[in-house]
């Protein structure tokens, strides 16, 4: 049978390295299955996180020969063999151990932005009505299985470690599911412009190039929500607008 | 007693899917203090693999649908042995929980009306799964998820129990450790649910992730509450077959579902050729009248590949051992044919067929709107579970509750597809509730301090072993487990080989006690696997003690030797519970008679 050699990264946040394992490949194997093998006979205590193991729980996300990627959707036969295979963890979080890293910022980002406010029910027993054709990219954004690898690859988390003024590509898709939600009547986006950065984003598009759930990152999320502050905070016939006549939402408050 | 990071709840949930947070949500409501604790990181639990969607009877696009009918569809499917109050409490409440979901930001697809569009699906009379294309567990999940963080729970994340700590007859608390450091901790709590989900790990072909060891099975079994229903393990007919890496993924019946079909090597629709009697008067008998079906012909009958689970996987396993299976081993699932009937079809099943597309285009070089696709049975869920009251969901031990699929009674004999992610809403919130309530009623219990030392004590053992030459690593042991249980307690069972099983089980139980792990208590995941054998051994043994004492085949449990459904053990569920010399002790449970009310029901719907 053919073998591979995979040069994974090892070690904690104290540092590591990379340590060279050789294993047999067989058709139809992933990254993962690579992984696992090498875990079962040659290395017990190697970390890495896994769940599903078909694409749908995010959990196995790391660094394939430089590029973030699913381990369990990745198949060898997509990579060059004759080399060695670079596994290593995601580079925009802190190392815990081998090739799992802590995300556990992604989750306190998402605690900060408002949850869903639904308007009053449509029909007397409590239920609402939705065309689907409204729903539809929003449900494209609710495809995303919190794998973080757009927050990886993100020049401003990754390289210039922006993690307290930005929330990153995949909590723009969520804040922005939830502002084209139609039932939702909650406004997020005086703090997508001052608290949570969105202005950082220069649409270099490499969230969308990334996404193992093929969501239009950049295209349908982003750039829209974008669009929204910018005709709520810098568009200067709203601003003339509004002095005139205070939005329906102000006067509540 | 040793120092450890000690946490206080009133209700500690342990599991983190869709019962578990549900649970944890419904008791944050109670204004209790709510621990949430999660194997893995929280949204990542198994409930995101569901894929078809959630049964209720909303009648959205049938109107002739509701709780009665989904309350018959339950009963036949579980072939009568279910616990009937909860199959009523679930038909009756499901669609408020779905409805509820909704009021959390769910956003499932529509009607043209634009009301929750509901799909058919296997052994449900009418359209009755509430949806989001093949992602449905997801948008569950993920809902649960994000309403739950906005309610002041505390959640732990990759965070293992290892043992329930107890106080008299009473669970007062758990002993866990950290993955990232591996520290115990320890957690009083005066009332526990367990939400841990399924056993498929005990299994060599799983849909199943490895978190499902059974620890909820297991730590309620040691803790000295009863499990029913063991026996009943559901194979699901579709699982991925080839290449060998992906073997057991699932594919969802919402294939079938949308018109695909079953087909041998021959290109027969070999599903027409057995179709059982209770079900006969209600199956398409050709292909025309079961494409009608699928395309919401009303007037039409369900095409034989939508019979229930346990029947398709038998049928499949037939084909397959009569030399008429797929090149790889199993039997041919194609909804390209659709092409034939419908324009855009290819559009339309990337639409309502997404991640299965994705999955066999990325994992298997599949085109499934150009190729059929390869498949055949795989370990897929645990009818049975810890013995649970059906309203309150209280186990037989005091203060430990259970929902979800570590707790059994609603599905019986065999679990129709749509109606766990229902299950787990229904009996998550009522766990929730009483356990909430059990806590705010009682004061907190004491554990001794000997319990926690010696669960620590026991838990270290693998390390201190390593240096020892007759030491063996733990992933061999779970593997030949893994192996023993396909082949001797899979889908076609005999009592001789099930005792060899036994026997198998207790050389297993010995290896395990000699397992040794290398490497430090930080992120160890042989640690981890090591830990996992007394779980899967524990469920191992009562998965086979009960299917050699059920001497019948009914749903889930076939037996070669006893091929017939005998109604003497239609009349009892099948218990087993640790003896007080620690071995594990059967016991009949009779089935109460069912008030006259629902037998009506029953009666009406045949």
């Amino acid at each position: 049978m053919k073998k591979a050699t995979f040069r994974i990264w090892r070690g904690d946040a104290r540092g590591g390295d990379f340590v060279d394992y050789t294993t047999e490949v067989s058709e139809g194997m992933v990254v993962l299955d690579a992984v696992h093998q090498i875990q079962a006979e040659q290395a017990t205590d190697l970390a890495c996180r896994w769940n599903c193991k078909a694409g749908k729980c995010g959990s196995c996300s790391a660094e394939v020969n430089g590029m973030p990627r699913l381990m369990c959707m990745t198949r060898l036969n997509t990579l060059p063999l004759e080399n060695p295979v670079t596994i290593e963890p995601m580079k925009a979080f802190p190392i815990i151990k081998d090739l799992i890293t802590d995300v556990s910022w992604n989750y306190e980002v998402k605690k900060r932005i408002k949850k869903f406010k639904p308007r009053p029910p449509d029909a007397p027993d409590g239920t609402w009505r939705m065309a689907q054709e409204d729903i539809d990219r929003v449900q494209e954004f609710r495809k995303c299985i919190e794998c973080y690898l757009c927050q990886d690859v993100c020049h401003v988390l990754r390289e210039h470690n922006l993690h307290a003024e930005f929330i990153g590509p995949r909590f723009l898709v969520y804040a922005a599911a939830l502002e084209m939600h139609p039932l939702d009547t909650e406004d997020r986006l005086k703090e997508l412009k001052d608290a949570q950065g969105i202005g950082y984003c220069n649409i270099t598009k490499c969230c969308t190039k990334v996404c193992p759930e093929s969501i239009t990152i950049t295209d349908n999320a982003i750039i829209p929500l974008k669009e929204r502050v910018v005709g709520e905070f810098y568009d200067p016939l709203t601003r003339l607008f509004r002095i005139f006549r205070p939005r329906a939402s102000s006067e509540q408050q | 007693m040793a120092e450890y990071l000690t946490f206080e709840h009133d209700v500690l949930v342990i599991g983190a899917g869709g019962a578990g947070l549900r649970a944890a949500i419904e008791a944050s409501a109670a204004d209790v203090r709510v621990g949430l604790i999660c194997k893995s990181l929280l949204g990542k639990a198994h409930t995101v693999m569901a894929e078809g969607g959630i049964a209720a009877a909303m009648g959205n696009v049938d109107e002739r649908d509701n709780w009665r009918v989904h309350f018959a569809d339950t009963m036949r499917g579980g072939q009568y042995v279910n616990n009937w109050r909860m199959a009523e409490l679930h038909a009756k409440e499901a669609p408020d929980r779905v409805h509820e979901l909704e009021a959390w930001g769910a956003v499932f697809d529509r009607t043209k009306d634009g009301r929750i569009l509901q799909r058919n699906f296997g052994g449900h009379k009418y359209p009755r799964l509430a949806h989001v294309g093949d992602r449905t567990g997801l948008e569950m999940i993920r809902t649960l998820q994000d309403h739950g963080v906005h309610r002041g729970i505390d959640v732990y994340m990759e965070c293992t129990v290892v043992t329930l700590l107890k106080d008299g007859d009473r669970v007062v608390g758990a002993m866990a450790y950290d993955r990232e450091r591996g520290r115990f901790q320890v957690f009083k709590a005066k009332a526990i649910v367990m939400a841990t989900g399924g056993v498929g790990r005990a299994f060599k072909i799983t849909s199943n992730s490895w978190e499902y060891t059974g620890d909820g099975h297991s730590l309620a079994y040691h803790a000295g509450a009863e499990l029913i229903d063991m026996e009943f393990v559901q194979f699901h007919p579709t699982g991925m077959v080839w290449p060998p890496s992906v073997r057991g993924i699932l594919v969802t019946e919402g294939v079938r579902g949308e018109g695909g079909v079953l087909l041998n090597l021959e290109g027969r629709r070999f599903m027409f050729d057995d179709i059982p009697e209770n079900y006969r008067s209600q199956t398409a008998d050709n292909e025309e009248e079961g494409w009608r079906y699928t395309q919401g012909d009303k007037n039409a009958r369900r095409p034989p590949d939508l019979l229930t689970r346990d029947h398709v996987a038998r049928c499949i396993v037939r084909e397959i051992k009569e030399g008429r299976g797929s090149p790889h081993g199993g039997v041919f699932l194609d909804i390209s044919w659709i092409k034939k009937r419908l324009p855009n079809a290819a559009e339309h099943i990337k639409k309502k067929l997404p991640s299965m597309y994705h999955q066999f285009k990325q994992l298997a070089d599949i085109d499934i709107t150009e190729q059929p696709m390869e498949v055949g049975p795989t370990t897929h869920y645990m009818m049975g579970g810890i013995r649970v009251d059906s309203d309150t969901q209280m186990s037989t031990v005091e203060g430990l509750f259970a929902c979800g699929e570590c707790a059994a009674g609603i599905n019986g004999a065999n679990r129709l597809g749509g109606n766990s992610l229902s299950d787990l809403l229904v009996f998550g919130k009522r766990a929730g509730e009483f356990a909430a309530k059990f806590a705010s009623e009682n004061s907190p219990g004491q554990a001794s301090p000997d319990q926690i030392d010696e669960a620590a004590r026991r838990a270290l053992e693998p390390f201190e072993r390593s240096s020892d030459a007759r030491g063996e690593g733990p992933y061999q042991i779970q593997h030949d487990l893994q192996e023993m249980m396909q082949d001797l307690v899979g889908i076609v069972r005999r009592e001789d080989e099930m005792l060899r099983a036994l026997e198998g089980i207790e050389k297993l139980w010995e290896r395990s006690r000699r397992v040794s792990v290398t490497g430090n208590r930080e992120y160890n995941p042989g640690w981890h696997t090591a830990l996992d054998l007394t779980n899967l051994l524990t469920v191992a043994e009562a998965i086979t003690l009960s299917a050699l004492e059920r001497k019948e085949s009914r749903g889930a449990q076939y037996r070669d030797d006893y091929p017939a459904k005998d109604e003497e053990f239609g009349r009892f569920n099948i218990a087993v519970k640790k003896s007080d010399d620690g071995r594990m002790q059967l016991r009949r449970e009779a089935i109460p008679e069912m008030p006259a009310e629902l037998k009506q029901v029953i009666e009406e719907m045949k």
